[in-house]
């Protein structure tokens, strides 16, 4: 004689339903490093943005500075009555309005070379995951290779051979950066391939580019959101010190590693607010980019979910 | 354990091998050969002359075959601004630039590792969380600018340490160095620290990941279980564990450093191989280039093969496979 | 041997509860046992039924945000309890050992047998290196490992699963404990292998005279091992009995569901019977009995938690308002 009862409906309890975007919001605005991170890069960006309309002057237009107002510590004014809120440059221009443009121009070559080096890596990584065999091989060999060398080597030396120049620059962050994402791509990737849908998938011989767009890449999403924030950042430090060294941009597009290499030499006699504050711009800029990409992290990996 | 050194050996010198030739078609095929070569500053017949000595109007292979014979010969050609061996000059320059990263390196494990473990072992204390928090710090900073402010700092506004150069050398071994004088150390304090401050904070978030997970592993549960004292239990089974791949970061980080190292030089005017290349760069001394690039592929190659055997040394499960293999 | 009389292992009340971002979860609530000298007691249940949390309990292995909060725990009459933490250490492998489920786990990789045999015996005596391996090496001829010498100079993942395992029980056997914990050793085993270890065990709890609490959730093996045992659920003990008594005529419906859940105790060509539901969540316990939501039996008086009272045979407790009174179960 059985004591067991049939199911009862009501016994199994329903959750609210939780979708994955609505906790991964969550999660980040409980850390309120995060949260200002945020907070600093949205007012970043929005300076970069808006720059020509907020600056004070024009640093590049030839007509306002006035080469007589150079080196002015921060506070002092100009002959003509304007405040120079963070001093001058040996040219005369204003240091506020000088980091305003540069903001621009550092955070438009970084995330440009960003977007193009994600499509690069991104393409290359899915293919090795999905083609596997002497393809994969022959790509990931040369990520491996790539990845052992730092980054900083591998730009010089493409200067040097490239030559310089803002697109020969840009070409250098690119290439640079598409291993890492190739070979995040290719991880996330390679771990869908081995689900047991994946193979499902392949016997109801659906075509490569469904099962590529709909299954493999929206689970390489995550790592890549996080990996492509970090390189952002990545890419602005290191058009910075390629430009410190001066093998970056030309002067013709002053980011903010040129206007920190200008007033180098001024260190040393005591004039440290040509560099001091293009510094802290740089700094503040990859900093809370930085702490952004960090809660995503912690945010976004599945393994911390339990 | 020989069949392993023997295979990887092999490896390493076809990985170099074709490191070689993708400098060479860089070099030879993509540049302007003649440009590299020969002194733009020739003139008309110098420049007919020199390519026929340079065998640049041969064929490619040839060209190739050639370069190669000079490599490994040490003939890297000369240099532009110096006229002496290319080769010669970075090899005059390393000692200060290794130098500079092993202090660097050195500086990272002592100050790197320990606050790593602190933090993992008490990632909820205040110590651990103001130690992630500044290894957040250690990776965001570009190194040039903190450079920058340690100048500013310590040479400008506080005169305690020199803001550039190398101090008084003593020779060692036939190789200079600069730590064993009062002078020598001054000199090398701040590039050495600016140097360490990104390994600093990868050592740091290393060992707190590798304590932290190591932690939720079973064989410390079993540890306690046996009655192990904590002190035993992390430090013989938790470190244990977690220095295998740090071990090995910290090799592979070496060879980075000497990257690195090119941007710490130029800040503080150190003569090693690195601000040789930018001012190589600079002045279009392109033999100096080419040389720079070979010596530190080799470099490289070798620091990547040291570190396999090491990591194959420390790890059982991997020595035992390999042998058997 | 005959058991002796006086329990080498007591357990009142014993209440371990995690206070997590998300509420209390009571893993271990109100759980008593005794254990003699010599006496296999099998602590059944499914996962999240606190079967394992016991006996990490007994060990002082509880780690925040965990915390023994009420109860006590006396091992030949001392009172674990109120040792500190050294003290407690100095128990730990020593009178009281623990044996886990997964031995490529709990084995540290990246050390030699010797070495971590030899730890767990100088942990506890002044002995020599010498006078410790010799003892290893004893112990692992005691456990039937072949050619000691070569395997106390090997590493962990040089074994078969079955010898990691008798390795893992012979460093518990090293400083001859009052009290083993064996958390599922033969979980991760195969059958066949299982059934050596199991031999093993109950030879050399006979022979030494250590207790015996082996955790499990597997039935069948208790049913061959075990002198007593105790059916847990949702962090509670609701049945407990000799081991004949229970398995022959078990009183609470869980229990019976447990039994009757076994394949091979259902009908060729019929429906297997599972229990209906799923277990509960810790977090979210009904109130009363927590079984109530999956019993047929539920009644009114179900939502009042009932007490762990005598019924059946003597010895014999269980947690119901409404236990089985029906004969034996069908053979």
């Amino acid at each position: 004689m059985s004591s067991l009862a049939p199911i009862r409906a009501d016994a199994i309890e329903t959750r609210r339903a939780e979708t994955p975007l609505r906790r991964a919001m969550s999660d980040f605005v409980a850390n309120p490093l995060a949260v200002f991170g945020l907070a600093l890069l949205a007012l970043i960006v929005l300076i970069a943005v808006f720059a020509p309309w907020i600056s004070p002057q024009n640093p590049y237009d030839l007509a306002v500075i006035d080469v007589l107002d150079s080196r002015l510590p921060p506070g002092e004014k100009s002959a003509s009555g304007q405040t120079f809120w963070l001093g001058t440059d040996d040219q005369g221009r204003d240091m506020l309005s000088a980091i305003f443009y540069g903001l621009r121009i550092s955070l438009v070559v970084g995330v440009s070379s960003t977007i193009v080096a994600l499509i690069i890596g991104l393409a290359a990584g899915l293919a090795a995951a999905y083609f596997g065999g002497r393809l994969e091989g022959a790509i990931m060999r040369i990520v491996d290779i790539q990845l052992s060398f730092p980054a900083i080597l591998i730009a010089l030396i493409l200067i040097a051979v490239l030559g310089q120049g803002t697109g020969k620059v840009i070409t250098a962050l690119i290439t640079v950066q598409w291993a890492y994402y190739a070979r995040t791509v290719r991880s996330a990737a390679l771990v869908e391939k081995r689900k047991e849908y994946m193979e499902a998938a392949r016997c109801l011989a659906l075509p490569p580019s469904h099962i590529v767009f709909r299954h493999l890449l929206p689970n390489c999403l995550p790592p890549m959101i996080v990996v492509a924030t970090v390189q952002v950042a990545a890419a602005i430090a290191l058009e910075a010190t390629l430009s410190f060294l001066g093998l970056g941009l030309p002067i013709t597009e002053p980011s903010l590693g040129l206007l920190i290499a200008n007033g180098y030499q001024y260190l040393l006699s005591g004039k440290y607010w040509i560099s001091f504050f293009p510094g802290i711009a740089l700094v503040l800029t990859i900093v809370s980019i930085n702490l952004v990409a960090d809660q995503l992290r912690d945010v976004l990996n599945p393994r911390l979910q339990k | 354990m020989l069949v392993f050194i023997i295979r990887r050996g092999l490896q390493s010198v076809v990985v170099l091998a074709a490191m070689s030739l993708l400098v060479f078609v860089g070099v030879y095929a993509i540049g302007n050969p003649i440009d590299i070569l020969i002194n733009p500053q020739a003139d008309q017949q110098d420049r007919e002359r020199a390519i026929h000595a340079l065998g640049l109007d041969r064929p490619l292979w040839a060209q190739y075959l050639s370069f190669l014979h000079g490599a490994l010969t040490g003939d890297l050609g000369r240099s532009f601004v110096h006229s002496t061996s290319a080769l010669g000059l970075i090899l005059e320059r390393m000692p200060a630039t290794m130098e500079l990263a092993l202090a660097a390196m050195l500086i990272a494990v002592i100050i790197g590792i320990p606050l790593g473990l602190w933090a993992g072992l008490r990632p909820n204390g205040v110590a651990g969380r103001t130690i992630m928090a500044g290894s957040i710090l250690g990776f965001s900073l570009p190194t040039f600018w903190v450079g920058l402010m340690l100048i500013m700092v310590f040479a400008v506004f506080l005169g305690w340490l020199p803001s550039n150069g190398r101090g008084e050398t003593v020779d060692v071994l036939g190789v200079p160095v600069s730590f064993l004088t009062i002078d020598g150390l001054r000199h090398l304090v701040m590039p050495a620290t600016n140097l360490a401050l990104f390994n600093v904070a990868l050592l740091i978030r290393l060992t707190r990941a590798g304590a932290h997970e190591a932690l939720l592993q079973d064989y410390v549960k079993f540890a306690r279980a046996k009655g192990l004292t904590h002190a035993r239990v992390i430090g013989v089974h938790v470190l244990r564990n977690i220095l295998i791949p740090i071990v090995t970061v910290v090799g592979l980080q070496f060879g980075s450093l000497i990257g690195f190292a090119i941007v710490t030089e130029s800040v503080f005017a150190w003569p090693g191989m690195g601000k040789l290349l930018i001012d190589s760069i600079n002045l279009l001394d392109r033999p100096v280039i080419v040389a720079y690039l070979l010596v530190i592929v080799t470099f490289f190659i070798v620091i990547n093969l040291l570190v396999d055997l090491l990591y194959s040394a420390l790890d059982p499960r991997v020595r035992l496979t390999e042998t058997k293999g | 041997m005959t058991p002796a009389e006086d329990p080498v292992l007591l357990v009142e009340g014993l209440r371990t509860h995690f206070f997590t971002r998300a509420g209390v979860v009571k893993a271990v609530d109100d759980v008593s046992f005794q254990v003699r000298r010599g006496e296999v007691l099998g602590l059944v249940g499914e996962s999240g039924s606190g079967k394992s949390m016991t006996g990490y309990s007994l060990m002082g292995l509880i780690d925040p945000p965990g915390r023994i909060v009420a109860g006590r725990i006396v091992l030949d009459g001392i009172d674990l309890r109120a040792l500190g933490a050294e003290a407690m250490r100095q128990l730990r492998g020593n009178r009281i050992a623990m044996i886990f489920q997964d031995p490529m786990m709990t084995l540290n990789p990246v050390l030699r047998i010797d070495t971590q045999m030899i730890e767990a015996i100088q942990a506890h005596a002044r002995v020599s290196q010498a006078q410790a391996r010799a003892r290893a090496r004893e112990a692992l001829v005691k456990v039937g490992i072949p050619s000691p010498d070569e395997r106390l100079d090997a590493y962990p993942h040089q074994f078969s699963g079955g010898m990691r395992q008798r390795v893992a029980i012979a460093i518990a056997l090293l400083n001859s404990p009052d009290v083993i914990i064996a958390d599922e050793p033969t979980t991760a085993l195969d059958v066949t292998i299982q059934g050596q270890i199991l031999y093993e065990m109950q030879r050399l709890t006979r022979e030494t005279g250590a207790a015996l609490v082996w955790i499990t959730h597997d039935l069948s093996v208790i049913a061959g091992l075990a002198d007593r045992v105790c059916v847990m659920y949702a962090g509670r003990i609701v049945e407990e009995g000799d081991v004949a008594d229970v398995l022959a005529r078990p009183r609470h419906p869980y229990t019976r569901g447990l039994i009757d859940s076994v394949p091979s105790n259902n009908v060729r060509g019929q429906r297997l019977k599972q229990i209906p539901g799923m277990t509960p969540s810790l977090l979210a316990l009904p109130a009363g009995c927590p079984f109530r939501e999956r019993c047929a039996r539920a009644g009114a008086q179900c939502v009042d938690a009932p007490p762990l009272r005598g019924f059946g045979a003597p010895g014999q407790m269980i947690r119901c308002h409404y236990p089985i009174v029906e004969e034996a179960v069908p053979a």
